[in-house]
């Protein structure tokens, strides 16, 4: 009888914890414990103002807070901003989208203990958007619509734009807009960043040593009540991409935020099972071929329609993202953004369309027509795998189906911005656009003969018209349409440069990091204030 | 002796200037600069502007001549200014690294050391018997292996086999703790990659000795310590190995000055924060400054090395002490 008494209890007690399992969240978030995780690149210095490199993000964003940020549990969206140091919702504009009044939330304090307001957001965006003179602002072409940032009292901040334009908000919610308190600014200069760090971000330095790690720890004053989870954090730098998929392997790091080729990913999952996680997405970043309109015979349109309508991106799509860090097919704007082009509309784009026996065929008349049917000429590339290199081959082979005959010059990095800037001495090369946040309005300027980052050597008032007036529309609408004719233009009509795949990110971590998502780039959504450890 | 030793000090002076004078040129004519590479080399837009202030407040606008004689005031001085990528002070860079790559270096010479010359010694007393034949397999063997593939190898059997035997793989820790800090976390790091470079380092030494040695042995004053009936062990002691030891010196001091500057891929295989992964990334990023100082300091070793080989020949040999 005793027996079937404890039996009975037991029983009772297996099925309230199954039942008190079944009610209560899936996986409680567990406090505590360091977060080691490795970078594959360097510090230049502390100041995010100034730099431009993930190498400097990923340790060091975790000390600072933004105004506004990509919504930490939903960053795969392009266009959800929440509020950092602000509170309420990201300000939609008033006055036709000229005026936007940020609401600063109180009680927010620096890890050295000054209490933060809107008068040290006003003088960090200050820095941002009109440095003084001999100061550098890596992004202040993002803020030529502001005409004033003004602080009326601790809690408001306005920014007044000249016209409204829908770049603005996108840009405000960069990640490299950090916080920096007034006083420092005032007291130690304009230069003091680059090697101090002073924030209101969820983890206060700790150490760094140069080439080897920098830690944090948790600041218990965070503004985000409850966060961090973590009681801190180590970044280890480590160059080589398969030591980095060693360590997590290993468990010396138990993530790497920027993302691993297809190949590492598999050897992982094979390896360690269900001890891992994947996380993938689309990436913010493409390679482009940029011919040089100034080199006979690519001042001719119809060679390079040829050179765009010979890719089989659709093709390559399949067979390059297993073995390549690239994978969706897309034109100029972000592929899952609403101003990017819908697969009807792409494939109405020279070098798009699904027939690609068809556009070879196009591809052989153009240049038959322009008399180099069989061209040859060099492509320049840069000295990195992954995955230049790689598309590189690639592009050489689908050239080859049109009688193209091209080879490939590699260079390493300092060299091969030296071609591209300076000397311009190339045939045809591959270029780069890799960006933070999504901000299609922005970001497809590079198509514009000029802007300082592109390669291609042409100028078309067109598309210089037609930008000015899609970045000064408020109105989503009209900014898609333009868009749309903007990129007929660029990629069908003049063909200047052509994007070949956008990247593809993925992020295979430790099965243990819980609450990080994966964002379009690896640039964002890295203040690790939500992340926890299942250990 | 004292005059050997001041014109082997002297004859350095010409040497640093020719080196300070070729790498500052050689630098300049590389194509590329800091600025560019830093701002737009992300793929992010970043104004021309900014690049420009850059490029100003590098000093990379200044004549060349001043920034030569900027760079040799400051090697004469020790101050080699500040790094053109972190803007840290470059000897406080180079210092973190140097303790690590000094460490490194020592070991794998122990290693070598240790393998090498009673292996290079029995090779040559047993020649052409299997004993000589092992250890000439085993030495070409390490000649053969890049040691940077033999740590790949080292990183990956840890992995495999810590993973089959006890569940969780198991790979050496890549950040540098100081051996005064934490010696156990310290060694468990640093072995590997003086086991991966020492081998090949002793190969080398192996083989030179083994040479070396053979060719001592033949010598006629080692015949006539023989014929007076001096026991073998004195004979290969006292007389052979010693005089061996001459080429076998010269090999071990111009391999120790190379681990100080030249583990570029070891370093990188295991993640080891010194003078090679700082010397790769200098030259990747285009920042002239630590480049030039770093290969001062480079021909500063070898130059130093040579002078110590030198001082350890006139003290194995009177022959050269006495000219």
């Amino acid at each position: 009888m005793k027996m079937t008494y404890t039996k009975l209890a037991i029983s009772a007690a297996v099925g309230v914890g199954v039942a008190m399992a079944a009610f209560s969240p899936a996986q409680a978030i567990k406090k505590g414990g360091i977060l080691n995780f490795v970078v594959g690149s360097k510090i230049p210095s502390y100041d995010a103002h100034i730099e431009t490199t993930f190498g400097m993000i990923h340790p060091i964003k975790p000390f600072y807070s933004t105004l506004i940020r990509v919504n930490p549990e939903n960053p795969s969206s392009p266009t959800d901003f929440v509020c950092d140091v602000c509170e309420g919702d990201v300000p939609k504009g008033e006055e036709g989208g000229t005026l936007f009044k940020f609401k600063i939330r109180k009680g927010i304090k620096f890890h050295d203990g000054t209490p933060m307001t809107a008068r040290d957001v006003k003088a960090s965006f200050d820095k941002v958007v009109f440095p003084p003179k001999g100061i550098p602002s890596a992004r202040k072409a993002y803020f030529k619509a502001v005409s004033s940032i003004t602080a009326p009292d601790d809690t408001t901040l306005i920014f007044k734009l000249s016209f409204p334009t829908g770049t603005f908000i996108p840009a405000v919610a960069m990640p490299f807009n950090f916080i920096y308190a007034k006083k420092d600014l005032d007291k130690h200069g304009y230069t003091w960043h680059k090697k101090n760090v002073n924030g209101t971000g969820p983890f206060k330095f700790v150490e760094h040593q140069p080439g080897s790690f920098v830690s944090g720890k948790k600041f218990a004053g965070y503004h985000h009540k409850g966060q961090p989870y973590l009681d801190g954090f180590k970044a280890i730098a480590a160059p080589k991409m398969s030591l980095r998929m060693q360590a997590i392997r290993g468990n010396r790091a138990a993530i790497e935020f920027r993302g691993f080729p297809p190949k590492a990913r598999d050897d992982l999952v094979k390896a360690l099972g269900d001890k891992i996680t994947v996380q993938e997405s689309d990436w913010n970043c493409f390679l482009m071929v940029t011919p040089n309109h100034k080199v006979k015979p690519f001042d001719d349109p119809r060679v390079r329609k040829a050179l765009t309508l010979a890719v089989d991106r659709w093709g390559g799509s399949k067979y390059l993202s297993r073995i390549a860090i690239v994978k969706t097919v897309g034109g100029i704007a972000f592929p899952s953004h609403p101003l990017a082009a819908t697969k009807d509309e792409l494939t109405k784009i020279h070098g798009y369309g699904t027939d690609i026996k068809a556009s070879r065929a196009l591809a052989k008349k153009l240049l038959a027509d322009a008399g180099h049917s069989n061209l040859s000429f060099v492509l320049h590339n840069r000295g990195v795998d992954q995955p230049y290199k790689i598309v590189g081959t690639w592009l050489i082979d689908q050239w080859k189906k049109v009688g193209l005959k091209v080879k490939q010059r590699v260079q390493p990095s300092p060299a091969f911005y030296a071609t591209l800037r300076k000397k311009k001495d190339f045939e045809v090369s591959i270029d780069f656009n890799c960006q933070s946040i999504v901000n299609p309005l922005a970001d497809v300027s590079k198509w514009l003969g000029s802007a300082g980052n592109n390669y291609a050597g042409f100028e078309d008032p067109v598309l210089e018209k037609m930008f000015l007036k899609m970045t000064k529309s408020a109105d989503p609408k009209e900014q898609r349409k333009i868009m749309r004719k903007y990129e007929t233009r660029a990629l069908h009509e003049t063909a200047s440069s052509a994007v070949t795949l956008w990247w593809y990110k993925i992020n295979p971590h430790r099965s243990y990091v819980k609450g990080w998502k994966i964002a379009p780039s690896h640039y964002l959504n890295q203040t690790l204030d939500n992340i926890w450890l299942d250990k | 002796m004292y005059k050997y030793m001041a014109k082997r000090l002297l004859l350095m002076i010409p040497t640093l200037f020719g080196a300070a004078v070729l790498i500052f040129l050689l630098l300049r004519l590389i194509p590329g600069d800091v600025c560019e590479l830093r701002l737009a080399g992300t793929g992010n837009y970043v104004d021309q502007e900014a690049i420009d202030i850059c490029r100003e407040n590098l000093g990379m606008n200044d004549a060349k001549i001043v920034q030569f004689i900027d760079f040799i005031v400051g090697f004469v001085t020790f101050d080699f200014g500040e790094s053109m990528w972190t803007g840290k002070a470059i000897t406080y860079e180079i210092g973190l690294r140097f303790q690590l790559s000094l460490q490194v270096a020592i070991m794998a010479t122990v290693v070598a050391v240790i393998i090498a010359i009673p292996l290079g010694a029995i090779s040559a007393l047993k020649q052409n018997t299997w004993v000589d034949y092992v250890v000439r397999t085993f030495s070409i063997a390490g000649i053969a292996m890049p040691s940077f593939w033999l740590g790949i190898l080292i990183i990956l059997g840890l992995l495999i086999y810590s993973q089959a035997w006890f569940g969780e793989a198991w790979m050496p820790p890549i950040e540098y703790v100081s051996p005064f800090e934490d010696l156990g976390q310290n060694l468990l790091q640093l072995i590997w990659p003086a086991v991966a470079t020492g081998y090949r380092y002793s190969a080398v030494a192996t083989r030179m000795t083994r040479s070396a040695l053979l060719e001592v042995l033949r010598e006629d004053y080692i015949r006539t310590a023989r014929a007076k009936g001096l026991m073998e062990k004195l004979v290969i002691n006292r007389h052979a190995l010693k005089n061996a030891m001459l080429p076998v010196v010269t090999i071990i001091g111009i391999e120790f000055a190379f681990l100080m500057g030249g583990l570029v891929v070891t370093e990188q295989v295991f993640n080891l924060n010194g003078l090679g992964k700082l010397f790769v990334e200098s030259v990747l990023n285009a920042d002239y400054t630590m480049t030039q100082a770093l290969v001062m300091l480079v021909v500063a070793i070898f130059v130093l090395t040579n002078f110590v080989i030198d001082l350890f020949y006139a003290w194995l040999d009177p022959r050269i002490r006495y000219s």
